[in-house]
């Protein structure tokens, strides 16, 4: 059974298990606009929650990606370098950025549910 | 939250881009649409493949009444030259010779007064420069109160003759009053994505009705500013303040065209000597970056383990479909097919001098 928690960064993080998918939020993409080039970390890279783990642009800016949750890179969703537009066609499904093996799950906890995303994504 | 304490100008057409679904933003002191649902991508391709639709009344109109051939003083443009019924892009200069704003000037066809559009950025202090330099000879009188149009693409022609007939005969920087769909209009062939197309100049008052009129024609989509800027970058024009300004001559921006042969050889204009001098120390040259990544305004480019120049605007190439920018460089390494790099979030990208314009031109000739 997946769960998926959301960041006020706008990226969401599904945890199966210590396995957890991150990418950028249906909101996210939708700010951004048409996606054109994604950069993402190396398999093996370690990441700390918070910081800046990969890179999304659209056609008029780039953006930071930050890990939501410590890790290690386990795995990248390389069909993006091809296809960026699978980011703004289904941000929270094929459009996943990269997976890592979660270190703390406490930090995954804290983060919002979908929930209180929706919630906070309104008052913006 | 943060507090603006600037207040925002609105276009005549605000309430239909609201109701276009147009996503709005702060520019030039203006809430201007940057896109609308259909997304900056498609609003691109859409140019270039049938026909979008711009407001541009941000931009600064007016019409130069007096001894209008007085307006050498400040431009190197071939002023007195220009034909009745043609326009012609020129550069304000600053008295040292660099570039105050771009702009277009028109002779009307049996009219005395030229008709302006410069940059919005800068139109009043643009304006308020012109009637100080040339004061008791020549004075403009601002038309900010006019509504601007674009109507760009291979398809332009087709819609706008439908409203419009005389415009079909129309080749490139031609310039007409007409009426389109009913309303008095100075219509151009000209534009600012390198596609054939118009600008349509209209009262405020009637520009919503006129946009109305085009919208509804199938080959017409509305176009926002985020794909304005992919369309003018992919075409090599310079956009004022990021790509050319105060600190920079015309020679340096490789704007030399735009001089008149005649102001060439009287070297009759600001800086005159230093712009008609040989080669500036630093150039503005096209650049394709080799990768996927874009390398965006402000980018360092370094060449032989030295920094050589900046990015002034980069981004994704829609048309292109690759990165594409434009920057200045050190003269020596502005030869096209130079190998530079391009420094993003601390890597050196590989990228090279390009011809530009990125897409070929399409003007009707």
């Amino acid at each position: 059974m997946s769960e998926t928690r959301y960041t006020d960064q706008h990226e969401w993080v599904r945890l199966d298990g210590d396995s957890a998918t991150i990418g950028i939020t249906k909101f996210a993409a939708e700010q951004l606009g048409d996606v054109v080039y994604v950069e993402l970390p190396a398999k093996g890279k370690a990441v700390k929650a918070g910081a800046e783990a990969a890179v999304v642009e659209s056609v008029k800016a780039a953006s930071e990606v930050y890990a939501p949750v410590s890790g290690e890179v386990t795995g990248a969703n390389d069909a993006l370098s091809a296809e960026p537009s699978k980011v703004n066609e289904d941000p929270e499904g094929a459009g996943w950025f990269f997976k890592l093996k979660l270190a703390d799950a406490a930090e995954f906890s804290k983060l919002m549910d979908a929930a209180a995303y929706a919630e906070f994504t309104k008052g913006l | 939250m943060t507090v603006s304490t600037e207040i925002l100008r609105r276009t005549p057409l605000y309430a239909l881009h609201l109701e276009l679904g147009g996503k709005i933003v702060p520019f030039a002191g203006y809430e201007m649409p940057v896109q609308y649902p259909a997304g900056i991508l498609k609003e691109h391709l859409h140019t270039r493949a049938k026909a979008g639709l711009f407001d541009v009344s941000h931009m600064g109109q007016g019409f130069l009444s007096g001894d209008v051939g007085a307006l050498e003083r400040i431009t190197p443009a071939d002023v007195a030259g220009l034909k009745d019924g043609m326009q012609r892009y020129g550069l304000l200069l600053t008295p040292t010779g660099n570039i105050k704003d771009d702009f277009m000037f028109s002779r009307l066809v049996s009219e005395a007064d030229l008709y302006l559009v410069v940059n919005a950025g800068g139109k009043e202090t643009d304006f308020a420069y012109i009637n100080d330099a040339l004061k008791g000879v020549t004075k403009v009188t601002p038309r900010f109160d006019r509504a601007l149009l674009a109507l760009q693409g291979p398809a332009a022609e087709a819609v706008l003759a439908r409203h419009a007939p005389d415009v079909a005969a129309l080749t490139f920087m031609k310039v007409i009053r007409t009426t389109v769909a009913g309303a008095p209009a100075i219509v151009s062939r000209t534009g600012y994505t390198g596609e054939d197309g118009y600008e349509i100049s209209v009262e405020g008052a009637d520009a919503e009705r006129v946009a109305r009129t085009l919208l509804a024609e199938p080959e017409v989509l509305p176009i926002g500013l985020g794909a304005r800027d992919s369309l003018r970058l992919e075409a090599g024009l310079c956009l004022y303040g990021h790509d050319i300004d105060d600190t920079i001559n015309p020679a340096q921006a490789a704007l030399l065209w735009s001089i008149g042969k005649r102001r060439k050889e009287a070297k009759d204009f600001p800086g005159a000597e230093k712009t008609m001098g040989g080669n500036p120390v630093k150039k503005l040259v096209g650049i394709r970056p080799e990768g996927r990544a874009p390398a965006r305004e402000g980018a360092e480019i370094v060449a032989d383990g030295r920094v050589i120049g900046r990015i002034t605007s980069g981004g994704f190439g829609p048309s292109v479909n690759a990165p594409i920018a434009m920057g200045y460089v050190e003269t020596v390494y502005a030869a096209a097919g130079t190998k530079l790099e391009l420094m993003v979030r601390g890597q050196a990208l590989p990228a090279q001098v390009a011809p530009m314009p990125f897409v070929p031109h399409t003007y009707k000739r």
